[in-house]
């Protein structure tokens, strides 16, 4: 008998409901390995930066999935999270207990994130496509460039003193909370808006949908995640330098938001947990060196084995689903004869 | 003086952004792309260079031809393999392609040189020019007279020959000039080429510039070369040139009158500002979208 309450639900709440199931079930596992100690050290370390890639992923993702322009620049918001969430750290230390202060940290940094968002979508809202990539491309170099030579954020040699207080506990509730906002943000009427102004901007005007409201909202929010992950990526090594939010870093995300399927949420959680983890993995065997070069390859064909047209025909062509449903068509027909 | 000095080394700096923002600007005027793996090609021919001339020993001027024969190849077969399947795809996954494209070339050149930056052969040596109290240097004056003959010919080349006429005429309209018989893939094809073998000079000119080449030294000036591309008003010809030579001159004297580590905030400070005034660069043409 099928389920009344899951048969009533749509289609995307059941969606959701699954990528949350999933990361929950990963949880316990984890959780459960580390109680049985038969988690090693090494796998520890790796899960607070999984933590922290998913909840840029998906924040990226809302951008590019979404709404459909290419920003190059995300590795600056995290940085402006990562700095100022510190830097609030490192003055209410001593008064502030943990429980609240890390709470606020997260909002602060992320709001600081936001706020730069908004200074980034302003010219977002004048240009499109190309120039919009090129324009967060230069202000991520900028606030790279600016933050070595500022006093406060501790110059080349990084931003020091910052209480380690990040867990995976705590990765892993902002990594729900990131998943539950973004899901149903994109389920909603304002996601439905993003998603017609990514699929034709002059027709979605044309019905009324405000362009530059929706396109300066999926930029601040997006911001806010990168800030939130900026934070909490302060607080697990406990320095922050400006080198590490560079342009390649922001490439990096970007990967892992192709890998996981542009516009797909659970990809981009699946994606972000195994580019994080496969390096770890390479580590040690002689592929080493081969790291890059694998990534580099896998994208090149992961773009065209996705949207050449060529490539998409044999796809179909040769896809189990249309197979499988042509020899019961054949049968059908067959049975139909007889 | 001394002002005029750092102009002189800004406009030999800028001259080889022009070099480099060129082979982008035609790119994207023919393809519509943005070749984003253009300033590996830089690598790619410095790299050749240092090869021919330093472990070959070859000749300063065979070498640099050899490294632009092998950018050439290197550039066509990018865009036959990666590029040319995705013609008709959504310009996102091209652009995200020719950033996988960019992370090859950089992993394999680590693969097959290392890590570590390699010396340029200072190919060139030639004594200053001492005017009054003013000091050109040697490489600065080879490397303008270079650049800008180069750039002399190729706006000759666009504008003269037949196959410059294929070139504006796919740039202009890809479904008309393949009707008036031109073959659209074989000019983007030549467009490709060309653009790689003037990075490969650019990436000669550059070493010898910095001195110093490794695997990842042709992202940055790729960058910049693509902002002037953007600033001058990208699929501009004239346009790159223009960005590419302001853009050396504003980042050398911000480096000599401001501070060297905000240069290229200011470089790219100023790009932005200029998008802003105008959203389609300097000398680029506004389209109107149609619905």
């Amino acid at each position: 008998m099928k389920n009344k309450f899951l048969g009533d639900m749509k289609k995307t709440t059941k969606n959701n409901i699954f990528t949350l199931a999933i990361c929950f079930i990963a949880f316990c596992v984890v959780t459960t390995m580390i109680m049985t100690g038969s988690a090693s050290r090494h796998m520890k370390s790796l899960l607070v930066p999984i933590c922290i890639n998913i909840i840029l992923t998906v924040s990226l993702n809302l951008v590019i999935g979404f709404l459909g322009e290419l920003s190059l620049g995300h590795a600056g918001f995290m940085s402006v999270g990562a700095y100022t969430g510190c830097l609030f750290s490192i003055y209410f230390e001593e008064i502030l207990p943990i429980i609240v202060r890390l709470p606020l940290a997260i909002l602060f940094g992320g709001l600081c994130a936001a706020v730069f968002g908004i200074i980034v979508g302003v010219p977002v809202l004048r240009l499109k496509g190309d120039y919009l990539a090129i324009v967060t491309l230069a202000f991520g170099e900028i606030l790279r460039s600016v933050m070595i030579n500022l006093e406060f954020t501790g110059g080349a040699s990084g931003l020091k003193g910052t209480p380690q207080d990040s867990s995976f506990n705590l990765g892993f509730i902002c990594v729900v909370i990131t998943l539950i906002l973004i899901m149903n943000l994109v389920d909603s009427k304002h996601g439905r808006a993003i998603m017609a102004l990514r699929d034709n901007s002059i027709a979605a005007s044309a019905v009324g949908i405000n362009t530059n409201k929706y396109k300066l909202m999926v930029f601040t929010i997006s911001a806010f995640f990168a800030g939130v992950a900026g934070v909490i990526y302060g607080h697990n090594y406990s320095i922050v330098t400006a080198g590490t939010f560079d342009y390649n870093k922001s490439i990096e995300i970007l990967v892992m938001v192709v890998l996981g399927g542009i516009g797909n949420i659970r990809g981009s959680v699946i994606s972000a947990t195994f580019i994080t983890i496969l390096p770890e993995m390479l580590r040690g065997y002689a592929l080493d060196d081969y790291r890059m070069l694998i990534y580099a390859v896998v994208l090149i064909v992961m773009m065209l084995l996705g949207t050449s047209e060529k490539f998409m025909f044999l796809r179909y062509k040769f896809s189990p689903k249309r197979l499988w449903s042509k020899t019961k068509n054949e049968v059908k027909l067959r049975k139909e004869n007889i | 003086m001394n002002f005029l000095s750092n102009l002189i080394s800004g406009l030999s700096l800028g001259s080889i952004y022009a070099l480099i923002a060129l082979g982008y600007t035609m790119v994207y005027g023919i393809a519509k792309m943005l070749n984003f793996a253009h300033g590996d090609i830089i690598m790619v021919g410095a790299f050749a260079t240092i090869v021919f001339i330093n472990n070959l020993g070859l000749p300063m001027i065979v070498g640099v031809l050899l490294s632009v024969v092998v950018c050439v190849v290197v550039g066509v077969l990018v865009e036959r393999i990666a590029y040319k399947p995705l013609r008709s795809s959504p310009p996102l996954s091209v652009l995200i392609t020719a950033i996988g494209v960019s992370y090859f070339l950089q992993s394999l050149a680590q693969v097959i040189f290392g890590t570590n930056q390699k010396n340029f052969p200072k190919f060139i040596e030639i004594t200053p020019v001492h005017i009054n109290e003013l000091t050109i240097k040697g490489e600065s004056i080879v490397t303008m007279t270079v650049t800008f003959s180069l750039m002399v010919a190729l706006s000759l080349f666009i504008s003269k020959t037949k196959i410059g006429k294929a070139m504006r005429a796919v740039s202009e309209d890809k479904q008309a000039a393949e009707l008036m018989g031109i073959s659209v893939n074989k000019t983007i094809t030549i467009t490709f080429a060309i653009g790689s073998a003037l990075a490969s000079v650019a990436g000669s000119f550059y070493g010898l510039t910095y001195g110093f080449i490794g695997p990842y030294s042709g992202s940055m000036p790729g960058i910049k070369a693509f902002v002037a591309a953007v600033f001058g008003g990208i699929g501009s010809i004239p346009g790159a040139m223009l960005g590419g030579i302001l853009l050396g001159i504003i980042e050398n004297l911000a480096k000599a009158y401001v501070s060297t580590e905000l240069s290229d905030a200011i470089v790219f400070g100023v790009l932005i500002v200029v998008l802003l005034v105008k959203p389609t660069g300097l000398l680029g043409k506004k389209t109107n979208e149609k619905v």
